[in-house]
């Protein structure tokens, strides 16, 4: 090579780095902050670097910095509105001031199918609240809680019915789960409460733990009847948004696999009951509900296994990963057949659109599982995820559950309850050979979770609690063809000019889960990236290019 | 005060038809040039009314929050609320924070105008903007509470009795749409007059696309002019429900700088904006613009022209409750007798008001509802067999579970697109609601007619 053109090729490879040093980058936003507000986010900002099984270690599940603008509810949001708001036939009362239970009545796009319970009982378009007045924050709101306990009652007479605890209630002293008791007493049917307090915890996660708790201590194990059917399973943290568990449920009886319970997406009370009587337990959304798994594992002898049915060959492989949890020839062949059949249609649609979605950039930032699992939808598009983060996970979420050992257990997560938890003296029932676990321990099959941050590129930013700041630096500074988070964020990245998909909601979209979700997946962000629309809008890197960076890797 | 025709009395709310007071304060304070809302308390309830305003207006809205955690609600806020802004000034050099409290820092009785104070003597050095507090416990009253306590608030804060060199108009519409505060605009203007609109989200919470990125949405009321509302010629404050409260902005300027108020209904229909009209030309000494006097006169042609279709059809209305009087002036002088008015708001004016408006609502068979949810409207629209609902989203479901049409107006309307854009005040805005209301009847009668008739 010529000495010219070689100081010139030197000369490219130096710019690229230089405009493309993600550390670099990660100091120039944190720059707009306050010293300690940078020093302190800096820790949940991570540029990825995966050596062998280790990542870089991210600071999670702390509190949000007061003023700045960020994702995260509450811990009665996630107790109320995520776990216990797909649940059609428990009467839900929230106990406080009239907006908590307001802007949680049915805004998260849970489907439910009541026909499938012969009672029919669907209350989720329902929304309870005893609406606390002045005279019970003074007084105190346990009379009025009885009397809102009763009137559900007699209205609907349902199996079940649970209160939820707001701000005020835990601070003016209200006994909730003492009424509960009472009221079961006097009503003869299941009455239970979640001390889920807004102020409680740091994020949602609280909630979802609380969640776990009350349903295991009060729900769980009431009902010994076992299914017919064999292969039988729970699938947790499922929420069924836009119709996803009911793909995943057509799968299941293609491939002959029983479903006692679903938490929660498309349950009913009477499953949740006899959830114990299940051989294995599917975790879809490890932050929201592993605490349940691991209970039930402790009490009953269940297994737990991490599945995902966001992306198709991730489908396939979790299909496949059940079958060899059960070792059982039959189904393996089944579940072989099962893709066998529903894979080409799913690699004809990918391969028509992939052409237009190769190379294009993604960014997602959402929940507690879910920037994790669609990046595999945005892989089998070709298409990379340049930065990721959750909302309200934990480290296990981002580096993997071998971190579960080091992570410390800070002020605002000892104070959610860790149930203590025995085996069932009567209930309890390994389902497998001290073998036959170690064997499928041996494989990483059992009780395993790797985290996002592995599967990610090096150099990928992984932010955790991302503010509004940060994500409109990032679209200003890299301009993805595509920003994924929840509504709060979605106008804001449209006025950027940049598609923005819901992650939550769908977008009233979806399913987007499982085979005929991929599809509609790949079709939905085909027609985002490609939409004319977006030609009426001038972003400023169109006018002003040297403005974008990219990373090494692009 | 309920109404004798309700179902037994809940003692809980079911389905509620209000929302809670911090999102009445957010919203105003979204309406207010670089300014930032910040509510002190939990994040769970900044995230939920941006939500809820984010769905409806489709358009970002950030709101800060001090961000307790359990320690803070037993140590209490101070040095939270102290964090969070000095966060924001650093972030978004805000021209003014509006703090709203929430049930949290409410109930533990943080001394917010305590912290306030602190936080000034400790930026002493500094320019500080302005801190307004209001205190919203969502325990008392309804979100419109929260919106009318913010203004008055932003005033009581803000105005100091300066005058502008032309004394202009203070213009408090209530909770409107930015359709209608658009069109108040440029009413004012037309009169040739300067305002002091407040609050204005017209263009922080429905603007257009962004060429470089923006901290704060541009639009607002500035803070200068609110500065100067003590010194403005005249104050005119919607709402015939606030007009008979003790407290408002428009009251408190009275009473402090002798800005002369002047409370009129919200301007639906002719009735009401005629009298909207007659304050503005009595405050100016101008004539009523041709423009508006022709929309008038189109307005009452198409009232003639369209009153076989509406005459005697019953209505359904609910929401807010000067929303609901509104609205039930303007259907009044259409023909449409407003059988069931209902709201979740208790002030115990409401019924008055509707009273005022239709003295022999007994003898029509009206009944008025406050302090109502949805299941108690329902059980009373079973009865009543409205002909349609004219309300917000939240209504849907007992529209179509008695398959009834709803005609959305308000806020929220979170299952259309154009919430936002929704007119419902002046000639134009009735003009667009009695169109939208006629056809609705016409396509009902067309679609259950056997002969589907394409002549109507």
């Amino acid at each position: 090579m010529a000495k010219a053109e070689k100081d010139q090729e030197m000369e490219k490879e130096k710019i690229k780095l230089e405009g493309m040093d993600p550390e670099k980058l990660k100091e120039e936003m944190l720059s707009k902050y306050p010293t300690k507000v940078a020093r302190k986010r800096a820790k949940g900002i991570v540029v990825n670097r995966v050596e062998g099984e280790n990542v870089p270690q991210i600071q999670s599940n702390v509190r949000t910095v007061p003023g700045l603008i960020g994702q995260r509810g509450c811990c009665y949001a996630g107790c109320k509105g995520v776990v216990l708001g797909p649940t059609r036939d428990i009467v839900n009362i929230t106990h406080g001031p009239i907006g908590c239970g307001f802007y949680s009545w049915l805004t998260r796009r849970n489907q439910t199918d009541a026909s499938t319970t012969p009672d029919g009982h669907n209350f989720m378009p329902y929304c309870f609240s005893t609406d606390m007045q002045d005279e019970e924050i003074i007084f105190g709101g346990e009379k009025k809680l009885k009397q809102a306990i009763q009137e559900a009652y007699d209205i609907f007479h349902p199996k079940a019915i649970a209160v939820f605890a707001t701000c005020p209630v835990g601070l003016i002293g209200d006994d909730i789960h003492s009424v509960c008791r009472e009221m079961k007493k006097k009503l003869g049917i299941n009455v239970f409460g979640f001390s889920c307090e807004g102020y409680k915890g740091v994020s949602q996660s609280a909630g979802h733990h609380i969640a776990n708790n009350e349903i295991f201590k009060h729900v769980i194990g009431t009902n010994d009847e076992v299914d017919e059917g064999e292969y039988k399973v729970n699938l947790l943290g499922e929420y069924n948004i836009g119709g996803d568990a009911f793909e995943i449920e057509r799968l299941f009886d293609k491939c002959g696999l029983h479903l006692v319970s679903t938490f929660s997406g498309n349950s009913s009370y009477d499953k949740f009951a006899k959830a114990h009587t299940a051989d294995l337990n599917m975790i879809m959304c490890h932050r929201s509900i592993n605490y349940v798994a691991e209970m039930m594992e402790t009490k009953y002898g269940i297994p737990w296994i991490k599945v995902n049915f966001i992306g198709a060959e991730a489908t396939a492989k979790s299909l496949r990963k059940i079958a060899r949890y059960f070792d059982d020839p039959k189904l393996m062949e089944r579940v072989e057949a099962v893709i066998a059949e529903e894979m080409p249609v799913v690699e004809q649609a990918r391969d028509e659109i992939r052409p237009r979605t190769e190379g294009k950039r993604a960014m997602m930032f959402v929940g507690g599982s879910r920037a994790h699992h669609y990046q595999e939808l945005f892989n089998e598009l070709g298409m990379t995820t340049l930065s990721a983060g959750y909302e309200f996970a934990h480290r296990d979420d981002y580096e993997g559950r071998k971190v579960l050992p080091e992570i410390k257990v800070d002020a605002d997560s000892r104070n959610i309850e860790e149930l203590k938890v025995e085996p069932d003296e009567k209930r309890f029932r390994p389902r497998k050979t001290p073998e036959q676990l170690a064997k499928l321990t041996a494989e990483n099959l059992l009780a395993d979770y790797e985290g996002m941050m592995p599967q990610m590129k090096d150099g990928s930013m992984v932010i955790d609690d991302i503010t509004q700041y940060e994500a409109d630096w990032l679209i200003e500074t890299f301009q993805p063809d595509i920003f994924c988070a929840g509504i709060k964020e979605k106008y804001a990245v449209q006025k950027h000019g940049i598609p923005m998909k819901q992650l939550h909601s769908y977008d009233y979209g979806g399913p987007y889960a499982g085979f005929t979700g991929a599809i509609n997946f790949y079709k939905e962000i085909d027609r985002m990236v490609h939409s004319r629309i977006w030609r009426y809008i001038k972003a400023p890197w169109q006018t002003n290019p040297e403005l974008a960076a990219t990373y090494a890797w692009d | 005060m309920k109404q004798t025709t309700q179902p037994a009395a809940y003692t809980a709310t079911q389905n509620a038809c209000k929302l809670c007071t911090p999102l009445g304060a957010s919203l105003v304070f979204k309406g207010i040039e670089n300014a930032v809302p910040l509510l002190h308390g939990s994040q769970g309830c900044s995230t939920y009314i941006r939500r809820y305003l984010i769905s409806h207006f489709k358009e970002p809205a950030d709101i800060a929050c001090s961000n307790f955690a359990e320690e803070t609600a037993i140590f209490g806020g101070g040095a939270n609320l102290k964090i969070a802004l000095e966060n924001i000034r650093l972030q978004y050099a805000p021209e003014m924070v509006g703090i709203a409290t929430t049930c949290l820092s409410e109930t533990i009785g943080d001394d917010v105008p305590m912290f306030i104070r602190e936080y000034r003597e400790m930026c002493r050095d500094q320019e500080i903007p302005p801190l307004v507090h209001v205190s919203t416990p969502s325990y008392q009253g309804t979100h419109m509470e929260g919106f009318h306590g913010a203004v008055k608030a932003t005033v009581e804060t803000l105005a100091t009795g300066e005058k502008a060199e032309v004394p202009g108009i203070n213009l408090f519409p209530g909770m409107l749409s930015p359709a209608d505060l658009r069109h108040l605009k440029e009413i004012l203007a037309d009169f040739d007059s300067p305002f002091m609109l407040l609050p204005d989200y017209s263009q922080t919470l429905d603007g257009a696309l962004w060429t470089e990125y923006q901290r704060i949405p541009p639009g607002g009321t500035p803070v200068a002019e609110i500065r100067q509302a003590g010194g403005a010629r005249a104050s005119i404050e919607f709402g015939r429900v606030l007009a008979s409260q003790k407290e408002s902005a428009g009251r408190f300027l009275e009473k402090r700088f002798g800005v002369v108020n002047h409370g009129v209904g919200i301007p639906i229909g002719i009735t009401e904006t005629d009298r909207f009209f007659e304050a503005l030309e009595t405050i100016t000494g101008r004539p009523t613009p041709d423009k508006y006097l022709e929309e008038r006169g189109r307005l009452a042609d198409s009232y003639v022209d369209g009153h076989k279709y509406v005459i005697e059809a019953r209505a359904g209305v609910y929401g807010e409750e000067d929303l609901v009087v509104g609205l039930v002036a303007f259907l009044s002088e259409i023909g449409v007798i407003p059988a069931l008015c209902a709201t979740g708001g208790n002030s115990r004016r409401f019924r008055d008001r509707i009273a005022e408006i239709i003295p022999d609502h007994e003898r029509k068979g009206v009944t008025i509802m406050d302090n109502a949810d949805f299941v108690e409207i329902e059980a009373a629209a079973e009865k009543i067999r409205p002909d349609f609902f004219i309300g917000h989203s939240k209504g849907y479901t007992l529209a179509r579970r008695l398959d009834i049409p709803l005609i959305r107006v308000g806020f929220p309307v979170h299952d259309r697109i154009g919430g936002a854009r929704i007119l419902h005040i002046g000639y134009r805005g009735a003009q667009s609601l009695f169109d939208r209301i006629a056809n609705t009847l016409i396509e009902k009668r067309q679609d259950t007619s056997s002969w589907g008739y394409t002549y109507m």
